[in-house]
C-alpha cells in the first residue's frame, strides 16, 4: 500500500536520504522546508529518480505554526518524520535570538507539530508512525553545545511521552538518537570516522528501526554506550572535562 | 558536536598528487577568498585544487527529465554513476562518458569531457543545451548557444574558472538495450593500430590498447576495442531478461597503497605481454555490459592505490592527423629511449575541434600515458613536450599537473583570449585553482 510520508526538515541530509528510501518504495511524499527555492530540487529529484507522487509545502518553524502546515497538507500522512533541527552557535551566551531560534527549532515548533499530527491521527483513526530525529547531545548538558542539548533533551522526554500516549491508540512514536553525522551540518568539524554515520545510514537505520517497532534507535549501537558513559560520570568530575 | 569552524583537509585529486592542506567547505560559496569547486576530484592532478575548495557534491538533485527529447536537467553535483542508475533501465545513455562513472556533471563540462565516441559524437560539451553559473559577481547566469554566447564557450571546458556551474541540461541518447555489441582484434605494429582506428572510424566507439614497451617488429602494438550499442535481437537468450540492466553498484575497494616500485619497467612489461597475448591473433565478436565496455576500471575502487603513496600523473596528448604518424613514433621511442613505462597507455582518434576557448580536442590522435611521480618524471615530461609541440599538439588540462605557461600558451591557440575574459569577468580572482596559478591564467 502506497503511504503518505511528511518529512518535516526535508532539506536535511538525513531527510533527503531517508526521503529517497521511501521514494523508492513508491509512497507518497509530502515534504516541508523553509521555501519554495529548498523545495522544488527535493521534489524533483524524487519525481525523476522515482516517478512518485511528491508534494511540497512551506514551513518555517519561526514563521509559521504547526496548524498553518496542518491545513494545508491534503489528508492525514501514515508517517511523520521531524528532521529539522539548527545547531547554532555554541558556547555563546551572548545572542538570546540564535538562543531563542535553537529551543524553537530543535524543541517547541517540534513539539507543537507532533502534538498536531498526533491530535489529527488519533481523530481520524489513522494507525501511523511518528519518528523524531533527537541527538546524543539531549543525554547530558556540556558546555559546548547545552542550549542544543538541552532542546533536544526536552523532545527526547516529550517523544518517550508521546509514545506511551500514542501507544493505545496503536500509533508507534520512534526517537532517533544519531551520534555524529557526516552532513552539511557538520562539514567542516573534525569527526571521529568510527564515531560517525553517514545520512544514508541513519536513514536506513531508521527504517529499520520502524519496521521492528523499536522505541529509540541508536544509529551506531557504540552510542548507546558512550552515552550511558557519559551519563554516569559523576558531576563533580563532569564539570571540570572538556566536552 | 561543536562549532562550524575552519578545518583543513588533506586532500588531493586521483592521481594522489600534489596532496595539500585546503579548506573543504559544502556548497553555497562561505568565502570571498580565491576558491575552485571540485565535485568526485576525478581530474588527476591540481585543477580541482586550491586553498579553498567548495565541495559541490550537496548539488546532487535530478531537476527534469524529458522523456521525449531525452533532455535531462541536473544539478551540476550529481555523478554519472546515479544518472546511470535512473536512465538506463528507462533506455537512455550518457551522451559521452569518460573512463569512469565517477565524474559529475558539473565536472563532466568543465573538463569537456571525451569518450570513445569522440571522432563520431563529439564531447561532453557538444551535447550541453545550457547551465547556469554562479559569476564572480554573485549572479546566476543561464549559458547556452544563444544566450550569454561568450561565459558558456568560456565556461565548457574552463576549468572552473568562470565560476561555479550550478545546474545544467544535456541530452541523453536512446539506447535499445544496455549492452554493446563489441569488435576486438590484434593489431601487430604501429601502422596496423593506427590504421585501424582509422579504418573503423564508422563505428561509434573505438579505442586501441597500447603495449607500449613492445619493440622491434612489434612496436606499437595493441588490442583495438570497438563497439556498438547492442539491438534487442543482437542478445543472448541470459541479456534479453534484463535488456536495460544497470550496471552493479558494488566494487571491489583497492585494499591498500602499493608500495611504490610495484609499478615498473618489468611489470608492466610483463603485464603487458599477458594481456596482449590474451587475445588472440586477428579478430573476435562478443556481446558485452557497458559497464566493463566503459568502465573496466571502476570495478576496483580506489585503484589508483597501485601507484602507492608516492601518485601518479597521466599525459594526455593530441597530435594533428598530418603528422600523427611521426609524432606518436617519436612520442613512444623517447619513451623506450629514456626507459620510461606506462602502466595504461591508450590510444584513440578525435573528430573536429570544438568553439570552446580552452579545446583540448582536435582532429587527430590522442595518446594516454601514465606515470608515477618521481624526480625523473620532470624533465622526461618536458622532453616529450617538444615533441608534442613540434607536431602541432597539445595536452588535457584535465589530467594535467605540470604544464608550464608559455607551453600552454603556445599550444592552446585561445589561452590569451580566455585569460583576458577571465580577467574581466572575475577581476578579483575569486576563482582560481592551483592549476590556473600554474599556467598563470591568475598571477
Amino acid at each position: 500500500m502506497k503511504k503518505k510520508i511528511l518529512v518535516i526538515g526535508a532539506g536535511s541530509d538525513v531527510a533527503q536520504a531517508l526521503s529517497r528510501l521511501r521514494a523508492e518504495r513508491g509512497h507518497i511524499l509530502w515534504l516541508t522546508a523553509r521555501s519554495q527555492e529548498a523545495l522544488q530540487p527535493l521534489l524533483a529529484d524524487l519525481k525523476v529518480r522515482y516517478q512518485v507522487e511528491a508534494l511540497g509545502f512551506v514551513y518555517d518553524a519561526e514563521l509559521h505554526s504547526a496548524e498553518d502546515l496542518m491545513a494545508q497538507l491534503p489528508g492525514i500522512p501514515d508517517e511523520v518524520h521531524v528532521a529539522m533541527g539548527y545547531l547554532g552557535n555554541p558556547d555563546r551566551l551572548d545572542d538570546p535570538k540564535d538562543a531563542a531560534r535553537i529551543l524553537k527549532v530543535n524543541f517547541s515548533a517540534a513539539v507543537l507539530l507532533m502534538n498536531a499530527v498526533m491530535h489529527a491521527m488519533i481523530e481520524k483513526q489513522v494507525k501511523g508512525v511518528l519518528v523524531g530525529i533527537s541527538s546524543v547531545a539531549g543525554e547530558r548538558g556540556r558546555k559546548s553545545n547545552f542550549l542544543y542539548g538541552a532542546a533536544k533533551a526536552g523532545f527526547s522526554t516529550y517523544l518517550d511521552g508521546l509514545r506511551n500516549a500514542g501507544f493505545s491508540h496503536g500509533i508507534h512514536v520512534m526517537t532517533v538518537k544519531p551520534g555524529f553525522i557526516r552532513s552539511k551540518m557538520t562539514a567542516g568539524l573534525p569527526l571521529p570516522g568510527p564515531l560517525t554515520a553517514s545520512p544514508q545510514q541513519v536513514a536506513s537505520a531508521i527504517i529499520k528501526g520502524m519496521k521492528k517497532g523499536r522505541g529509540t534507535v541508536y544509529v551506531l549501537p557504540v552510542w548507546s554506550l558512550i552515552m550511558l558513559l557519559i551519563r554516569n560520570i559523576p558531576d563533580v568530575v563532569f564539570k571540570r572535562l572538556n566536552l | 558536536m561543536g562549532t562550524p569552524m575552519s578545518a583543513l583537509t588533506k586532500i588531493s585529486n586521483w592521481g594522489n598528487y600534489p596532496r595539500i592542506e585546503a579548506d573543504v567547505r559544502p556548497w553555497p560559496l562561505q568565502t570571498e577568498s580565491p576558491q575552485i569547486a571540485r565535485g568526485m576530484g576525478r581530474c588527476y592532478g591540481d585543477s580541482a585544487l586550491s586553498t579553498h575548495i567548495v565541495d559541490t557534491r550537496s548539488l546532487n538533485h535530478f531537476l527534469d527529465f524529458d522523456a521525449e527529447s531525452g533532455l535531462l536537467t541536473v544539478e551540476a553535483g550529481l555523478t554519472f554513476d546515479e544518472i546511470l542508475q535512473v536512465c538506463v533501465p528507462r533506455g537512455w545513455f550518457l551522451p559521452v562518458t569518460p573512463g569512469t562513472r565517477f565524474v559529475t556533471a558539473g565536472g563532466a563540462l568543465a573538463s569537456d569531457v571525451h569518450g570513445k565516441n569522440h571522432h563520431a559524437e563529439g564531447s561532453f560539451s557538444d551535447h550541453v543545451r545550457w547551465f547556469d553559473l554562479l559569476t564572480a559577481s554573485g549572479e546566476i547566469c543561464r549559458c547556452s548557444r544563444t544566450e550569454n554566447t561568450e561565459l558558456f564557450y568560456l565556461t565548457l571546458g574552463g576549468m572552473g574558472l568562470t565560476g561555479i556551474i550550478k545546474a545544467l541540461a544535456f541530452y541523453l541518447k536512446p539506447i535499445e538495450t544496455a549492452y554493446i555489441r563489441q569488435h576486438t582484434l590484434r593489431c601487430e605494429n604501429l601502422d596496423e593500430t593506427m590504421a585501424g582506428l582509422e579504418a573503423y572510424g564508422h563505428w561509434t566507439n573505438s579505442v586501441a590498447w597500447l603495449d607500449c614497451m613492445a619493440g622491434g617488429r612489434a612496436f606499437g602494438r595493441s588490442i583495438l576495442m570497438l563497439g556498438e550499442s547492442a539491438k534487442q535481437s543482437e542478445l543472448t537468450q541470459a541479456q534479453s531478461l534484463n535488456p536495460l540492466k544497470v550496471h552493479s553498484t558494488k566494487g571491489i575497494p583497492f585494499p591498500i597503497d602499493m608500495p611504490s616500485f610495484t609499478l615498473n619497467r618489468f611489470t608492466v612489461q610483463a603485464f603487458n605481454q599477458v594481456y596482449f597475448h590474451k587475445h588472440p591473433k586477428g579478430s573476435r565478436d562478443s556481446v558485452v555490459h557497458y559497464e566493463p565496455f566503459y568502465y573496466p576500471l571502476d570495478k576496483v575502487l580506489g585503484w589508483n592505490r597501485i601507484y602507492g603513496k608516492r601518485g601518479f600523473t597521466q599525459y594526455q596528448l593530441v597530435i594533428p592527423h598530418a603528422d600523427a604518424r611521426k609524432g606518436l613514433q617519436e612520442v613512444l621511442e623517447l619513451l623506450a629511449k629514456r626507459k620510461m613505462s606506462s602502466f595504461l597507455t591508450v590510444l584513440k582518434i578525435f573528430g573536429e575541434q570544438s568553439e570552446n576557448y580552452l579545446r583540448f580536442p582536435k582532429a587527430g590522435f590522442t595518446l594516454t600515458l601514465d606515470f608515477g611521480i618521481s624526480a625523473s618524471l620532470w624533465p622526461f615530461l618536458n622532453e616529450l613536450d617538444g615533441v608534442v609541440e613540434r607536431y602541432g599538439g597539445r595536452l588535457y588540462l584535465t589530467k594535467d599537473v605540470r604544464m608550464n605557461p608559455d607551453f600552454f600558451r603556445r599550444t592552446y591557440p585561445m589561452a590569451q583570449e580566455f585569460m583576458e575574459k577571465i580577467k574581466a569577468l572575475d577581476p578579483t580572482g575569486k576563482f582560481q585553482s592551483l592549476q590556473s596559478q600554474r599556467l598563470g591564467i591568475h598571477a
